[in-house]
């Protein structure tokens, strides 16, 4: 065993022998999380069920300098619930209560394991929904959203985690608990609310979340835009974009994703559209009528061969199904996909697809495009075999390779997903030395023995020089622990 | 003025105040600087001639300027593709700088409808007290590489570095807007605010003097004026004037003498049991305060209900804001990790 008999005994002690696993078959289930390409066998898990405990935990591995890696529904996809050698999993699911909804207000206070969707669920009897919407929303917990600054369909209109946020409770590596935010819509001096968000388990362990409620709105439309090609679709979002609408979604889904999800839930999509638009419109009948229109005589200027609108509310939920069934459906074309996250200037958009296309020739691998369209939110789906001998290598690479682009194009190697262990070498391309010295002096402030989730988000300067200027295969890097600051 | 690039001087200055030990006071139009504490600084740092528009394609709904360029250049140009900065910040003067409102943090009226300063700032370079060059962020919507430090910035009073550039989302001005106003006790004014948030009303502002509740509907003409029907009321006809000279400042009720304190609360809020002159915006959850309370009173009872006060405007310079100590410790810190020998306008944030 790599942890002590007595510091386990501890963790027992606090917890509850019950809410410590110790042994290899239970403890299996934590050596991933949906970036399941990436493994390591934790040491520990513990599952605290109050803030007391957790604040007792983080003591105790403060005082015995045990790293702590937070995990919440464990599906994040950048590897950013990783184990670290030597550390513990600190499992958030026990605390999955909705403490309270304040209807006037209109905030939920909530634990850091409920999960996202469960929220706007309980929020629904008030008319109130909360906005951010993740893929993964029927799984993930908010306090998972929080650390990774979670976004959705819905963040061209809605925002991010961080714009739908009042208070974060953070648990510091000593112990002590801190409010961030407050009743209010901002906090006095520092804004360590918007600091914490997205901070993926760095700086302090999430206990406590109050989020906004916003009402439902009354009507909602879906059009659906089919183009002959992808840079005709790429300039439609632009459009609607310099028109002054402001879709609630608009999302792009390419030949190869519209043939997947159309094989896979019959959705009614145009299969030999070469890209097809779904743009949604929300708000009072009125706003939704005058948008539809301005959006159809948009989408027409600018050369859709079809343009379908959903009559009613089934129609409208048909079109989304294709759209909502993508990773699944491009999970029966190929035996394994490797889902990418950048994002770019919209004006890119065109270009960029074309570059993946030839970059998926040159290594020789399929990919699908489905993505958020309206913020430049890429989601490549690289196509690859885990049981061919280099293929997940070759999809690494190529991978990383895109990422760069974003980053080339003015964009960046992460929209929603996180850095996690996966894009720790491409945050080497992305910031200069003296910017990533700054994160961990920032780091340093909040946990200066590097406990909290070490090696993930934030490479070392050590760790850039040894990658090169570009990653190799993360899970083979001989040293992976290497230095803290 | 013309646009120019004074990145390397002002990198020089940052670098020599660095070795000297010197304080600075970074100044914009200096229109802000009666908000916070005294800077003890007494170099200044100009910034009004690092000026000029980098990138803006509306399109992208995103415009890049470097500190020293006016807010007003950036409004102007932004309204002539019919969009807007939508924290709606105030200038509180002809020459204020995008670099000054993004370190003063402020945001007007269609903050709880939209956002704040910070939610619409995507990236931005810096200089940090070592004086280096440093960009975070960047100038796409969504970014969650590395810590979010472009955020921290907003609000800062420049104490964690000297703002460069900065990029800011930006969104289109909405087709139509009218105002509605209702004659109403402030209690009665705190349950409509809050009832017409509840419900999918296309607001943008509500605002409470003390006789009159205001409310501003945004959106598509058919929209607002179908909203408007249902929603009764009596149209002012002045109100496009009314949010500008409430973001501004310029209402009777802040041109009188006086502490004036911000009070930051949960929208539905009870009144606070402090004597003075009350004034509502962002639909409750800013409440304004004319009074002589002591400040120690103004903390405490704003502390009971989960807010906070902090001193905008007044003679108060020393308990204007408050923190618990754990988080004043934590954010000295932070300061340490970006300006170490406290070379940014000690005193104006942070001691």
């Amino acid at each position: 065993m790599i942890l002590s008999d007595h510091f386990i005994q501890q963790c027992q002690a606090l917890v509850g022998v019950n809410s410590v696993i110790a042994d290899q078959a239970r403890l299996r289930v934590y050596e991933c999380d949906a970036l399941s390409a990436y493994r390591h066998l934790p040491a520990l898990v513990v599952l605290p069920e109050t803030v007391e405990q957790v604040q007792a935990v983080l003591r105790l591995c403060s005082t015995h300098q045990i790293p702590v890696v937070a995990r919440g529904a464990g599906t994040g996809l950048a590897g950013g619930a990783l184990p670290v050698e030597r550390g513990i999993v600190l499992g958030l699911s026990k605390m999955n209560r909705i403490l309270a909804i304040d209807p006037v207000n209109r905030t939920a206070t909530l634990q850091p394991g409920v999960r996202n969707l469960a929220i706007s669920e309980a929020a629904k009897a008030h008319g109130l929904y909360y906005a951010p919407d993740p893929s993964s929303q029927i799984a993930c917990s908010i306090g998972g959203n929080i650390a990774e600054n979670a976004g959705g369909v819905h963040c061209l209109k809605y925002g991010l985690t961080v714009h739908n946020v009042h208070q974060v409770k953070l648990v510091t590596i000593d112990g002590e608990l801190l409010t961030l935010g407050g009743s209010g819509l901002d906090m006095p001096g520092y804004d360590l609310l918007a600091l914490a968000i997205g901070s993926e388990g760095l700086l302090g362990i999430v206990v406590e979340v109050t989020v906004r409620l916003l009402p439902l709105q009354p009507q909602t439309q879906v059009l659906l835009a089919a183009f002959a090609s992808v840079e005709q679709a790429g300039a439609a979002v632009a459009a609607i974009i310099a028109d002054g609408l402001l879709p609630a979604g608009l999302e792009l889904m390419d030949n190869a994703a519209i043939r997947a999800t159309e094989a896979f839930v019959n959705a009614g999509y145009p299969i030999n559209a070469a890209a097809i638009l779904l743009c949604e419109l929300d708000g009072m009948p009125e706003q939704v009528t005058a948008d539809s229109a301005r959006a159809e005589s948009i989408l027409q200027g600018n050369g859709a061969i079809e343009i379908r609108k959903a009559s009613d509310d089934n129609q409208r939920k048909r079109f989304w199904a294709g759209r909502k069934a993508a990773f699944p459906a491009v999970g029966r074309i190929a035996s394994d996909y490797y889902c990418m996250d950048g994002t770019i200037p919209r004006k890119h958009l065109a270009a960029v697809l074309k570059q993946i296309t030839e970059l998926a020739d040159q290594y020789q691998l399929g990919v699908v495009n489905v993505f958020h369209a309206g913020d430049g939110n890429l989601h490549p789906l690289i196509l690859y075999d885990a049981n061919r001998p280099d293929d997940f290598a070759k999809a690494e690479t190529m991978g990383g390779k895109i990422l760069e682009l974003c980053v080339a194009m003015g964009g960046t190697i992460t929209g929603e997903h996180g850095v996690g262990t996966e894009k720790i070498g491409q945050m080497c391309v992305q910031f200069q030395a003296a910017e990533l010295q700054q994160f961990h002096r920032l780091k340093h402030a909040f946990d200066p023995r590097g406990l909290l989730n070490p090696g993930k988000a934030i490479p070392t300067l050590h760790r850039c020089a040894e990658l090169g200027h570009m990653h190799v295969h993360h899970g083979q890097l001989p040293h992976p622990e290497l230095e803290r600051f | 003025m013309r646009e120019q690039d004074l990145s390397e001087d002002l990198q020089k200055q940052v670098q020599q105040a660095a070795a000297t030990g010197t304080a600075l006071r970074i100044v914009g139009s200096d229109s802000k600087a009666f908000y916070g504490g005294a800077c003890q600084a007494t170099t200044p740092l100009p910034m009004a001639g690092h000026r000029g528009i980098i990138d803006y394609e509306p399109s992208e709904l995103v415009i890049t300027a470097r500190s020293g360029t006016s807010l007003n250049n950036i409004t102007s140009l932004l309204a002539q593709h019919r969009q807007m900065l939508a924290f709606e910040p105030p200038g509180f003067g002809e020459y204020a700088t995008l670099g000054g409102t993004l370190a003063c943090g402020f945001s007007g009226s269609r903050r709880p409808f939209v956002g704040s300063a910070r939610d619409f700032m995507l990236g931005c370079k810096i200089i940090n007290g070592g004086g280096e060059v440093l960009n975070f962020g960047g100038r796409v919507m969504k970014n969650v590489a590395g810590f979010d430090v472009s955020r921290l910035m907003v609000g800062a009073l420049g104490s964690l570095g000297v703002l460069l550039e900065v990029s800011l989302r930006v969104l289109p001005i909405p087709k139509s807007e009218l105002t509605l106003a209702y004659t109403l006790s402030a209690g009665e004014a705190v349950t409509k605010m809050n009832a017409l948030s509840v419900r999918p009303w296309p607001l943008s502002a509500s605002a409470y003097d003390g006789e009159q509740l205001r409310v501003r509907l945004s959106g598509a003409q058919a929209a607002v004026q179908a909203a408007a029907r249902q929603l009764g009321g009596d149209t002012d006809v002045q109100g496009e004037c009314f949010w500008q000279d409430l973001r501004e400042q310029r209402l009777t009720y802040f041109q009188q003498p006086g502490n004036l304190w911000r009070i930051s609360v949960a929208p539905a809020s009870a009144s606070l049991s402090l004597s003075g002159d009350w004034f509502l915006d962002w639909g409750g959850a800013l409440r304004w305060l004319k009074t002589e309370e002591p400040a120690e009173a103004i903390h405490a009872a704003t502390a009971k209900v989960g807010g906070y006060a902090v001193c905008f405007r007044g003679n108060n310079k020393t308990d204007w804001i408050r923190l618990d100590p754990a988080l004043m410790a934590l954010q000295q810190k932070i300061r340490a990790a970006f300006d170490p020998l406290k070379l940014f306008n000690p005193g104006r944030l942070h001691r």
